[in-house]
């Protein structure tokens, strides 16, 4: 942006630049369903027993490839397994305001 | 502010703190919700390990007569726990989104905490004898042979140590697909809603098998999704009322005696916009993440992302005052959305019709007084507790020199936000959620 329009320009819009200069590829509606749509698929975890099956019968003789180091990325090329989904329990501590 | 003593500005003070002081918080600890009951006698907060916690004031101390009774811990269980839909393969959180205390009919107290896709009734009762004196049963516990039982005994209720114990009278499961994000109890004390993303339900508080559905803004095609609910709220005195506001900075009243799904408004509440300031985060920021009715139920409260409006109900196209928060912000948009910090969700609090409370960033807390129009920021912690003593303003440098005991922008910690507050009903009690602490606030009394 030229600096010498800088006062006829809004902060919002300035900022709005920064954006747009650090992301090229933002999308082209201002907010939008890409957060409403993230905003609806919270909590989505990706163990699909239908793939993790048929992976299996695939690969009766060979071993599954199993999930690397980091435990809590069970996203992209190998098949999750239920033992790679963090375990959700509830916390049985009580809550520290009460202490 | 216009206080008890006729003219005179509130003098808050530091009260009492609840919490651990380390620094490296578990996420379990994170405070989600905070809420008086309708005396204010008792103060619950929710958590994201799905605790709750219930407060109680101390009856006032005749000899202490300079300040209000304490808040000391009355009772805490487990709400929710967390679970996995294996269908959906959605894991649901136990987080306890939003706690609503029904008013008192008994002895017992009764409230209403949800989680994103269970709401749960719950029963608090105190029990404070026991009845003693059975000759049916040994020392151990093991039943005597009935032949040797020769005296008929009736039991005596002797006093025992008060003991509070909560119960889940109701559970209200399997209605909602999206995450809930409201519940609001009716002036009829009988129903209640719930509201996700897409979807407003109303229940009645005895019935759990089943419940009607009043607003749908799901879209036949959800490639056409622009806006989501994102709060809803009863009237306070109007059983047929209720308001919903959207992520499009939108408010629709609504009015059930209408017709059976309430899709069409009586009342769309919109501040035009002008469109040549529109950019990337006009949306985002217009997002209304709370709406209040004052007491009166005249006017409502709605809170975006940088700043507080009050609408008359009267009047659908734009507020009667506009209150901001912390302006500063605007020009560090695009940072705070690098940082997700533009979809935090502020609440916001009114003290009857008077004066609105709100969080900010740097466990700063803000006050607006709508007949003064003065305002002022608080902050909430340790440092400043020492009890009796008057809280000082703080205040941010937007930008220029900055002056003794100012604070700047790039100064401010966005990770201590002040998400949840909340005013005692009758007091000038507040209490004041940090991430992990719950801050409770005085009016001085002289």
């Amino acid at each position: 942006q030229d600096t010498q329009e800088k006062e006829t320009i809004t902060p919002e819009r300035a900022e709005e630049a920064k954006l747009k200069a650090k992301y090229p590829n933002l999308g082209q509606k201002p907010g939008g369903s890409d957060f409403l749509m993230k905003r609806l698929q919270k909590g989505q975890k990706y163990f699909d027993s239908g793939d993790y099956n048929m992976a299996k019968a695939k690969m009766k003789n060979k071993q599954l490839p199993s999930v690397g180091p980091d435990k809590n990325l069970v996203t992209g090329d190998h098949i999750p397994t239920p033992q790679d989904l963090p375990q959700r329990k509830s916390s049985l501590v009580t809550s520290k305001l009460a202490g | 502010f216009v206080g008890a003593g006729g003219g005179n500005d509130i003098q808050w003070c530091f009260s009492q703190v609840k919490g651990a002081v380390d620094d490296d918080v578990a996420e379990a600890d994170i405070i989600s919700t905070v809420e008086f009951n309708h005396s204010g006698e008792l103060l619950a907060t929710g958590d994201k390990g799905g605790r709750v916690v219930i407060f109680q004031q101390e009856q006032e101390n005749k000899t202490q007569s300079h300040s209000r009774g304490e808040y000391n811990v009355y009772s805490t269980f487990q709400s929710h726990e967390p679970e996995f839909d294996y269908l959906k393969s959605l894991e649901i959180e136990e987080k306890i989104n939003k706690i609503r205390w029904l008013p008192q009919k008994n002895a017992a107290q009764f409230l209403l905490s949800t989680n994103d896709k269970t709401i749960k009734l719950w029963k608090i009762s105190e029990r404070d004898k026991r009845p003693e004196g059975y000759n049916l049963k040994e020392e151990d516990g093991r039943y005597r042979d009935p032949t040797t039982v020769t005296t008929l005994r009736v039991p005596v209720f002797r006093p025992m140590d008060l003991m509070v114990e909560a119960s889940p009278r109701r559970i209200f499961a399997n209605a909602h697909t999206y995450h809930i994000n409201s519940i609001s109890i009716n002036s009829d004390y009988e129903t209640y809603l719930s509201a996700d993303d897409l979807r407003i339900n109303l229940w009645h508080l005895e019935i759990t098998d089943r419940s009607f559905n009043i607003v749908d803004i799901k879209p036949a095609n959800m490639e056409e999704l622009t806006e989501v609910i994102t709060a809803a709220e009863f009237h306070p005195n109007s059983c047929n009322t209720f308001v919903y506001s959207s992520s499009k900075g939108t408010i629709r009243l609504c009015d059930m005696r209408a017709s059976a799904l309430c899709d069409r408004h009586s009342k769309l509440f919109e501040e035009p916009e002008d469109p040549s300031n529109r950019s990337f985060f006009s949306e985002i920021i217009s997002s209304i993440s709370d709406v209040k009715f004052s007491h009166s139920g005249r006017y409502m409260m709605t809170r975006d992302y940088l700043s507080v409006k009050i609408w008359d109900l009267n009047m659908e196209n734009r507020p009667v005052e506009t209150y901001q928060v912390h302006e500063y912000l605007r020009s560090k948009l695009c940072s705070l959305y690098e940082n997700d910090c533009i979809f935090d969700k502020f609440e916001c609090c009114w003290n009857g019709s008077d004066i609105v409370m709100t969080g900010s960033y740097n466990n700063f807390f803000r006050m607006f007084d709508r007949n003064t129009k003065r305002d002022i920021t608080l902050e909430a912690s340790r440092e400043n507790n020492k009890p009796r003593t008057v809280l000082k303003p703080r205040k941010v440098c937007a930008s220029g020199k900055r002056k003794k005991d100012e604070i700047s922008v790039d100064s401010l910690d966005f990770n201590k936000k002040i998400l949840h507050t909340a005013w005692h009903p009758k007091e000038n009690i507040i209490a004041v959620a940090t991430t992990n602490n719950l801050y409770i606030f005085q009016d001085k009394m002289n």
